[in-house]
């Protein structure tokens, strides 16, 4: 794609200072490994300054919706928050309690914020855009989203506190619940599409009228079960229950500080956007404009799939800012007893539903 | 010469022999059922190099992501006794043996047959557009679909005997149901009675009188 | 069971039924959200501190501060009145009979880490000696700076005659 052109601009460039023939002689041999590295880079250091502002985002809305104005104080209307909160984080002290495993105390922030990042290997961002056109994306992305429970549970349990460990164990119940509904919800699109792969699903969703193709319309109720799930998945409110703070203090990471502390803020902040990601690519029609006339397609598809992602995100904060947390038994039902049969059921009417000459999309 | 293929192989291979025998041999059960969770990765990895994709996504979805959770959340929560556990190593040793034994034996005789033997490493290649998982499920509904489904029946069963055998209602405990709590309105909790909200003085020294 | 009865049993489940349905249109939760969309749109309340400040009452009971009479004689006569009614116990007191005689304290130390500002050694004063100014933003950056000393107290006094003055007085025709 990009990559002649890239080559060509090294070239030049180290060209100017005659080193061209002797640098490309050395790194010729990894020159694919070195390229997915610039790959990954491009998309993971746009994702973590999304997530810094994403917290700024969150403040502000959260202060807008209570009647407050947020951090201000920082650059600018306080643009700079999240620098300064970064910095603050990155200067304090680490502290590994005297009891904890200390291998796996370290460790369990890093497994929290791997899987986050791995997940957005299969992500398109626009036609071809994508690190890795995988044919079993969907599946990828379910089993990577499904690791990230790992980073708690052991932070939980190497944290050798009784409330880290009890936010561990919620956490782990509720995501195992709430993996079965968004999987089946997925297993609809999965219907819709006739693939698994995300990018083959998105052109499935381009019909020439826009957003009337977009799988939202056949799949609503999958939709918001999949939004729902995927608010439960990412520990967010009103299903925070992981770190639920006026019950068990922080929960997961009670005793973590700096860095570590850090590192899962990272994590959470990367699986929403990670979510909002996935909910434009399955549901929204991707980087496809909501109407298919002159004026929208001709704005690059990169920018609808951010627009879209930035939507879902707000909705995260809509509902951080207007429902309270969930007991832990009305979490369990509502993913038992109405997310799952309510999917089960969706599945049966969208396959039933393909074999009629109904299905439009 | 070596290709990079096999010396991934090797890799994993060795970080699943590895991590199965630190399963058995760890001490702490949480991380024994760690590394049975790395066994699954590097076993994964395995599946990805012989181009069964999805089957390695399906091991770390299901048994890293659902199953391997479920056991973490039950080994954590007890409280293992692990000298008790072992107490009884060398009087089952020989048995042990005799047993890994038979299945080092079974094994070999599989993997080495001629059958078999075009499963190994690299040995199928195929183009980048071939779908393993269209054709595992193109298998599993024509050529095995009676063995699928059987199995499916037999799961079901099995789920079903489990719950049906652990659960029993239990009359002591208390407990809360969501949905009517929720199918309640104020109305049908407070009742809204209209009154004056002050006296007049004079009625109330008519009071002050009779008292 | 007559008509009656049967009719009720049936509308109470016909209620129910509907209820469930109803429940999935989510109704309630997009009227949750709506207000707080609403009030994503409304004036912000936000006082902006060190810029813009809420008004203070002449009540207002913040720091302590010592005061003189105009003639510059300090006003407390050590009646330990103060230090009686202080419920955190957070005035010392000692007293000693001062050259010509008066009763005059030696040591008034207030520790600002155990005063709750009840504003009750205000009150007890008979001479509105001990008063509380309006003054808010202090600090100490070391232990112990906290901790105030006649000289202090008296210093605070001096430098803020004027305004607590002026607030004695505004509140004089209600004491």
């Amino acid at each position: 794609m990009m990559e002649a052109q890239i080559l060509q601009l090294l070239q030049w460039a180290l060209n100017l200072v005659g080193l061209w023939e002797s640098v490309w002689g050395l790194i010729a041999p990894a020159w694919p490994v070195i390229w997915i590295l610039i790959k990954i880079v491009v998309i993971v250091a746009p994702i973590m300054v999304g997530v810094a502002y994403l917290t700024f985002v969150e403040r502000k809305v959260l202060g807008y919706m209570q009647d407050r104005i947020g951090p201000n104080r920082v650059g600018p209307f306080g643009l700079l928050q999240p620098l300064a909160d970064g910095i603050k984080l990155l200067m304090k002290e680490l502290i590994i309690p005297s009891g904890s495993n200390k291998f796996l105390f370290v460790l369990a922030p890093v497994l929290a914020l791997a899987p986050a990042l791995a997940a957005w290997a299969v992500v398109p961002f626009a036609e071809g855009m994508a690190l890795a056109n995988v044919n079993a994306g969907l599946l990828y992305i379910l089993s990577m989203t499904s690791l990230g429970v790992y980073g708690i549970i052991i932070a939980g349990w190497a944290s050798n506190s009784k409330y880290a460990f009890l936010g561990a164990i919620r956490s782990a119940a509720q995501i195992v619940s709430y993996e079965l509904a968004m999987g089946f919800a997925l297993v609809c699109v999965l219907l819709a599409a006739q693939s698994m792969n995300l990018s083959d699903i998105v052109r499935g969703q381009q019909n020439g009228h826009g957003l009337l193709g977009w799988y939202f319309i056949p799949l609503f109720p999958m939709f918001v079960v999949y939004f729902i799930a995927g608010v439960a998945e990412t520990n967010r409110a009103p299903f925070d229950l992981a770190e639920d703070e006026s019950v068990i203090v922080a929960g997961f990471h009670t005793e973590y500080s700096g860095m570590g502390f850090a590192l899962f803020f990272l994590a959470e902040y990367a699986n929403m956007i990670l979510i909002a990601a996935l909910t434009s690519v399955l549901f929204l029609g991707g980087w496809l404009p909501p109407l298919d006339i002159a004026p929208f397609n001709e704005i690059p598809g990169l920018f609808w799939m951010l627009g879209k992602m930035s939507f879902i995100l707000f909705l995260f904060l809509w509902l951080r800012a207007t429902f309270p947390r969930y007991r832990y038994d009305q979490l369990m039902r509502l993913g038992w007893k109405v997310l799952i049969p309510l999917t089960l059921v969706w599945v049966v009417v969208v396959a039933t539903w393909m074999q009629t000459p109904f299905w439009l999309w | 010469m070596i290709g990079i293929d096999t010396i991934v192989f090797f890799m994993f291979a060795a970080l699943t022999v590895f991590a199965a025998l630190r399963v058995i041999t760890a001490r702490n059960p949480v991380h024994a059922a760690l590394f049975l969770v790395l066994a699954f990765f590097s076993m994964a990895g395995i599946w990805i190099l012989l181009e069964a994709e999805f089957l390695a996504i399906t091991l770390v979805l299901v048994y890293v992501g659902a199953v391997m959770v479920l056991f973490l959340f039950v080994v954590m929560m007890l409280d293992i006794n692990i000298e008790k556990l072992r107490e009884g190593f060398w009087k089952w040793f020989p048995v042990g043996i005799l047993l890994a034994g038979a299945m080092v034996f079974e094994m070999v005789w599989v993997v080495g047959s001629n059958q078999t033997a075009s499963t190994a490493v690299g040995a199928v290649k195929h183009a980048a557009d071939y779908s393993n998982t269209k054709e595992l499920g193109r298998l599993i509904y024509t050529d095995y679909v009676y063995p699928f489904e059987l199995a499916a029946v037999i799961l079901l069963v099995a789920i079903v005997a489990a719950i049906a055998l652990t659960l029993r209602a239990r009359r002591s405990s208390k407990k809360q149901n969501p949905s009517d709590q929720i199918r309640v309105k104020a109305k049908d909790r407070i009742r809204i009675v209209a009154m004056p909200s002050a006296k007049k003085v004079a009625s109330q020294t008519d009071v002050s009188k009779a008292s | 069971m007559d008509a009656n009865t049967v009719l009720a049993v049936v509308r109470m489940n016909m209620e129910k039924i509907l209820h469930f349905f109803k429940s999935f249109l989510l109704l309630e939760l997009l009227k949750g959200m709506s207000v707080t969309g609403k009030h994503l749109f409304m004036h912000k309340i936000t006082v902006q501190y060190p810029e813009e400040k809420t008004p203070q009452s002449p009540r207002f009971r913040g720091l302590h501060a010592q005061r003189r009479y105009p003639n510059g004689e300090e006003r407390c006569i050590g009646c330990k009145l103060c230090e009686a009614v202080c419920p955190a116990l957070a005035i010392k007191i000692e007293v000693a009979e001062r050259s010509d005689g008066s009763r005059r304290t030696t040591q008034y130390d207030i520790d600002l880490t155990k005063c709750i500002f009840c504003g009750f050694c205000e009150e007890s004063c008979p001479v509105d000696a001990i008063v509380e100014t309006r003054i808010f933003e202090y600090h100490g950056e070391n232990r112990g700076d906290l901790y105030y000393t006649k000289p202090m107290l008296l210093a605070v006094g001096e430098k803020h005659e004027a305004q607590i003055a002026k607030d004695r007085a505004a509140d004089a025709k209600y004491r």
